[in-house]
């Protein structure tokens, strides 16, 4: 078996519940070095090794750079040594950027979106498309280590029991004008309730909700079921709801015990980031919206008739 | 200030896609249109550079296809180069961001944006890709972008918020969709895109490989295309005024309520 590397971030000693993921994956396929880019390598290593990497190699803190063009170099040069079969990302806003500087420094591609890997004369990565209804599976060509973009929630983040992980430097070159952009603060939003894609219950709004003002029903109806509320990119775009309620390939990827979509038509987009709900209950007056294909319960109807009949069935 | 904004050519995303069984590739053979997430970028771009500055549109397409630039063009953007070449069939993200970041260069742009990830493909590397080729900074997933002087100032989205980000020209910034509101092309833009200049490449123009992109360039292989495990059928009713009684009914068995 090959080593394996896996992207690991952390905000202050906490680390991402992706990173986790990846981690139960890749102890699977090889031996695990976590990468990381940050000041907490010391106080994440224990968490690290409990789920099977044996060694964290972190740049340290950065300064305020952000971690790209940091990592990404850094991990080209180390790669050009050390040569790891695979390298993993989670698909987060770090993990892409991470991923695609890293990719232009060795010449490397990379599969992105897959939600499994299988070792089959290579590791294959199995990206779904078109809803979710079509797996493609691709395998790299060559000899350079293969990047892979893993969605989030594609493995389980359980512990392999295994002992603090060891910590290593790993050597950030001289950046140039690539590591001049600076992260002077840094703002975290507040909101009622349960985190999106932490909530159990889920209940997101689309375009068929006709105009912003509607959209307080979604996060009404979300509030008595002390869930979440969510939005399809649709509605994101057109400026109802900010982005951090997005539901899909580019916002949060949701897998709750109930996902409710209301006037929500069913784009890949949108599919493949609550696809992996334990049930499903879509209201939609298109009988022909995709959504329905995924549903457990359809209710085919207007949702300005069927919400409002809804909220006010719930009490208050 | 010259902005370079990417644009992709997509097939329309409310037609339902098909791969071709023999590339492998998304068919492309239908009508392509601007992509959705790049009108942020063009808009984004026009406000930028206000009334003296230039925006310059740069896109890779099969064919030399314009159909979706025009309608950029017609948003106000000034110009546009265009790179187009058979060997390009096959190119994945990074070969794209090779064409790209070629073209780029020879603009000599001052800002370069681009969507975050495209509506058809959705790989999301291109833009950090043609960043680290062209050997700029970059900021990604921006949901607000300002330029004062020589320098940008970007609330870039975070898994939990943002942060505020400053970064000095020349460099690349990918927008978030909604960052902006785009325009409706006017009557007068749409008739003024016709004779806006459009400049044809092809990979020898800009000093690219071919054996570096296309299907030979990209260093993967599609080994197979399968169907994925279907979802059991659920129960599709119509509403006749107790779809609501049926949802409280189900989430009471699953015991949310």
């Amino acid at each position: 078996m090959g080593t394996i590397w896996v992207h690991a971030e952390t905000n202050n000693g906490t680390v991402s519940t992706i990173t986790l993921e990846l981690l139960a994956k890749a102890r699977e396929l090889g031996d695990v070095v976590a990468v990381h880019a940050g000041g907490d390598a010391e106080q994440v290593a224990a968490e690290l090794g409990e789920h099977g990497a044996s060694k964290i190699l972190s740049t340290g803190d950065l300064d305020g750079g952000l971690p790209g063009p940091a990592l990404g170099s850094a991990l080209a040069d180390l790669a050009a040594s050390e040569a790891p079969q695979a390298i993993l990302f989670g698909t987060t806003y770090g993990g892409r950027d991470v991923a695609g500087r890293l990719s232009a420094k060795l010449d490397a591609p990379v599969i992105t979106n897959i939600v499994d890997i299988i070792d089959s004369d290579g590791l294959v990565g199995i990206e779904p498309v078109f809803c979710g209804t079509t797996n493609v599976n691709t395998k790299f060509t060559g000899s350079k280590p293969g990047i892979f973009l893993v969605r989030p929630k594609s493995f389980n983040a359980e512990s392999s029991g295994g002992s603090p992980a060891e910590v290593g430097a790993l050597a950030v070159p001289e950046l140039g004008a690539t590591g001049s952009a600076k992260v002077v603060s840094q703002f975290v939003e507040e909101s009622d309730g349960p985190k999106l894609d932490e909530a159990g219950v889920v209940v997101s709004g689309g375009r068929g909700l006709g105009e912003a003002e509607k959209y307080h029903m979604i996060e009404d109806l979300a509030k008595k079921l002390g869930g979440a509320a969510g939005a399809s990119r649709a509605i994101v775009d057109a400026g109802w709801v900010p982005y951090s309620y997005q539901v899909g390939q580019t916002g949060k990827v949701v897998k709750p015990d109930v996902y409710i979509a209301a006037g929500i038509s069913g784009a890949t987009q949108h599919m493949v980031g609550m696809k992996g709900s334990k049930t499903i209950i879509a209201i939609n007056k298109d009988p022909e919206a995709p959504i329905f294909s995924i549903a457990d319960l359809g209710i085919i109807g207007d949702v300005h008739k069927v919400l409002p009949a809804l909220l006010a069935a719930l009490g208050e | 200030m010259k902005v370079a904004v990417c644009v992709k050519q997509i097939p329309d995303p409310a037609d339902p896609g098909e791969i071709d069984p023999n590339t492998k590739t998304l068919k492309r053979d239908t009508k392509l249109i601007l992509d959705e997430s790049d009108s942020y970028g063009v808009e984004m771009a026009l406000q930028l550079v206000g009334d003296d500055g230039e925006v310059v549109l740069v896109s890779m397409v099969p064919n030399n296809e314009r159909n979706g630039l025009n309608n950029a063009l017609a948003m106000g953007a000034h110009s546009a180069l265009l790179v187009s070449d058979d060997a390009l069939s096959g190119t994945d993200a990074l070969g794209t961001a090779k064409v790209l970041a070629a073209a780029i260069k020879r603009i000599g742009a001052d800002l370069v944006l681009a969507a975050t990830e495209s509506s058809d493909g959705y790989t999301g590397t291109v833009p950090e890709q043609v960043a680290e080729l062209l050997g700029l900074p970059s900021v990604t997933f921006a949901k607000e972008v300002s330029v004062d002087g020589g320098n940008l100032a970007v609330k870039r989205q975070t898994e939990d918020g943002y942060d505020e980000v400053t970064c000095p020209l020349p460099a690349l910034v990918s927008v978030t969709a909604g960052v902006v509101e785009p325009r409706y092309p006017s009557f007068k833009g749409i008739m003024a895109a016709k004779s806006k200049p459009v400049e044809e490449l092809g990979l020898a123009d800009l000093g690219i490989d071919a054996a570096s992109v296309g299907w030979a360039g990209g260093g993967q292989e599609i080994v197979s295309i399968e169907l994925a495990p279907a979802r059991e059928a659920g129960e599709i009713i119509e509403d006749e005024g107790d779809g609501h009684e049926r949802i409280v009914a189900f989430l009471q068995e699953l015991k949310v309520i």
